[in-house]
């Protein structure tokens, strides 16, 4: 039996069905809309397991489930060394989402990131402590930033509203998902010159130790190139 | 696998060399306050440190060094001289990357060290002399460095006080390095600064970007620095050597670089002194650019001691650290050299012999 862990609700989890059903695989929820429980028709030897988008890359990694859907940021971000436990058999095209470095847009003077590790620098002689960058991404972006050197920063956690840190006198910058950009518009934020941190999407993952006869026969039938 | 006990053994061995060099012994705590240890090392000590929390004293860090420790004592109550020793775990986790190494390395291990707070010039030779004679039978690679002799070189650039500072606030970091010196060999080019749409928002204020566009366009007008002076920097950057070839390209570059003069007389005086201990110079490494790559805390001598072994850290390493005793110090300073040997690696190399 493969166990599929699919986002328990939202657009995540409509657009997931969506992309198994244009490919002969109809996933669905049974029972009322609060009962975590699926059907699977269209190929046998699948359960379908609603978890939290958040949960999968965990659960995946312990192998309690054998294949999942979630972004590659949260993936990245919550496994370290991913990529020895999970294996990424298909991007799905949607819930594309980029984690960015973003700036108060009155910085006239910060457009790039060399331009942001001078602040960062002139920021902590004139205040005495570094300069905070509010995110939930604290490995990503700490290694993104180790990796152009850049010091005279401190992360602040913010699991939530990250964009009002800055208004809020909480943190100098932010590093956060973004899709359109609006939110951090509508904060008056900006995001710094630069190829994002991670470019994220919606992606079916196994696990590495699952791989075998049963999941190349699915991937067979849901048109996937096997890696 | 080496058992704890026998890297245990050669640790007290070698605290007991230490103590017989004048060393007090003292004992730092396991569990260090998060915050004066990421103030010093930033983010990065957080991808390296297991930190952990106390519901009272808030954040606090299992020690991923003694260094600070030790300096943050002798700092509030120490007399000078002094000379301290220790022996101890310390904790080190790994942050990796995409894929989980093979080998992962250990997250705790022993470190023996020898701290001196002295304004004897002579620190330096002795407590190289000292880790030297410890490790003498295993054989090791001897690499010595000054972190004053690059500050120098950079200090005494034709450059504006502003483009010197901003080197060397990035001399530990060599791609942000390279790029600004690249930056400040190439015609400046005027920058544009558009007026921004929205309202102000956040702590930085409009008079500190004021000053910083005041600055980036008095910067515009700034000519370019010679290729003459990149292609000497390059030349001392990138001098390795015997110690004994060493001296004499030092003296040649301070021909052409005036600004090194006095640190290649103190290294001069430094290698004197250590020969003067019985080490023969012709063995010991002089690279430019040791320690450029370590903890940004070294600001003068450095060395380390190699085993050569793939995948290996230095057996032991140190160095001087005056700026960090002034950081610390919170108002006070004192020049201070020291370093750590690492007793696992001993036991293994003795256990191979």
């Amino acid at each position: 039996m493969i166990r599929l862990g699919v986002p328990s609700k939202g657009r995540l989890m409509e657009q997931t069905f969506d992309w198994f059903a244009g490919r002969g695989v109809r996933l669905s929820r049974s029972g009322s809309d609060r009962e975590y429980a699926g059907r699977v028709e269209g190929v046998e030897g699948v359960q379908l397991v609603l978890l939290s988008a958040g949960e999968i890359p965990r659960e995946l990694a312990a192998g309690r489930i054998e294949l999942g859907v979630t972004g590659t940021d949260l993936v990245r971000e919550k496994l370290a060394g991913w990529s020895s436990d999970l294996i990424e058999l298909a991007p799905m095209g949607f819930g594309h989402a980029d984690l960015i470095l973003a700036v108060p847009d009155c910085w006239r003077d910060c457009r790039d990131l060399d331009d942001f590790a001078a602040i960062a620098r002139d920021f902590r002689a004139e205040h005495g402590f570094r300069l905070r960058i509010a995110t939930k991404y604290h490995r990503l972006v700490r290694a993104w930033l180790a990796a152009h050197e850049v010091a005279d920063y401190q992360l602040v956690d913010s699991q939530g509203a990250t964009e009002g840190t800055v208004a809020n006198l909480t943190a100098e910058a932010i590093a956060d998902i973004t899709s359109s950009g609006e939110t951090l518009r509508a904060n008056n934020l900006r995001i710094l010159d630069e190829e994002p941190i991670l470019r994220s999407q919606a992606t079916l993952f196994a696990n590495r130790a699952a791989m075998g006869p049963q999941i190349e026969a699915l991937a067979a039938q849901l048109q996937i190139a096997l890696p | 696998m080496i058992p704890k006990q026998e890297k245990q053994a050669v640790g007290q061995r070698l605290l007991a060399e230490f103590r017989a060099a004048g060393a007090v012994e003292v004992a730092p705590d396991i569990l260090l306050p998060a915050e004066s240890l990421l103030d010093l090392y930033g983010e990065d000590i957080r991808a390296r440190a297991y930190v952990t929390s106390d519901p009272i004293r808030g954040e606090m860090m299992l020690r991923p060094d003694f260094t600070v420790p030790v300096v943050q004592a002798h700092m509030s109550n120490g007399a000078e001289p002094a000379r301290y020793c220790y022996l101890g775990e310390v904790f080190r986790k790994q942050d990796m990357g995409d894929t989980r190494p093979a080998n992962p390395r250990d997250n705790e291990y022993l470190q023996c060290g020898f701290e001196l707070f002295t304004r004897d010039p002579g620190a330096d030779a002795e407590v190289f002399a000292l880790f030297h004679r410890a490790l003498a039978p295993l054989e090791l690679r001897a690499e010595i460095g000054d972190m004053g002799l690059l500050l120098d070189a950079v200090a005494g650039l034709p450059l504006t006080q502003v483009r010197a500072e901003a080197l060397m606030h990035h001399i530990w970091r060599p791609g942000r390095f390279a790029r600004l010196l690249a930056r400040f060999s190439a015609p400046a080019v005027a920058r544009d600064f558009p007026p921004g749409t929205g309202a102000w928002s956040g702590l930085r204020s409009d008079a500190e970007m004021t000053r910083r566009i005041v600055r980036l366009q008095a910067d515009a007008a700034v000519p370019p620095l010679s290729p003459i002076w990149t292609e000497r920097l390059d030349r001392l950057f990138s001098l390795r050597a015997p110690a004994t070839e060493a001296l004499p390209a030092l003296r040649d570059l301070a021909a052409d670089m005036p600004a090194i003069a006095d640190a290649v007389t103190r290294i001069e005086a430094r290698l004197r002194a250590i020969a003067a201990q019985g080490i023969d110079l012709s063995q010991v490494v002089f690279d430019a650019s040791h320690g450029r790559d370590t903890l940004e805390y070294y600001d003068g001598f450095t060395f380390s001691f190699q085993a050569g072994r793939q995948g290996w850290p230095p057996v032991a390493s140190g160095g001087r650290y005056d700026a960090l005793t002034r950081v610390l110090g919170k108002g006070r300073e004192i020049p201070a050299v020291g370093g750590i040997v690492r007793p696992g690696l001993v036991a293994e190399l003795e256990g191979a012999r």
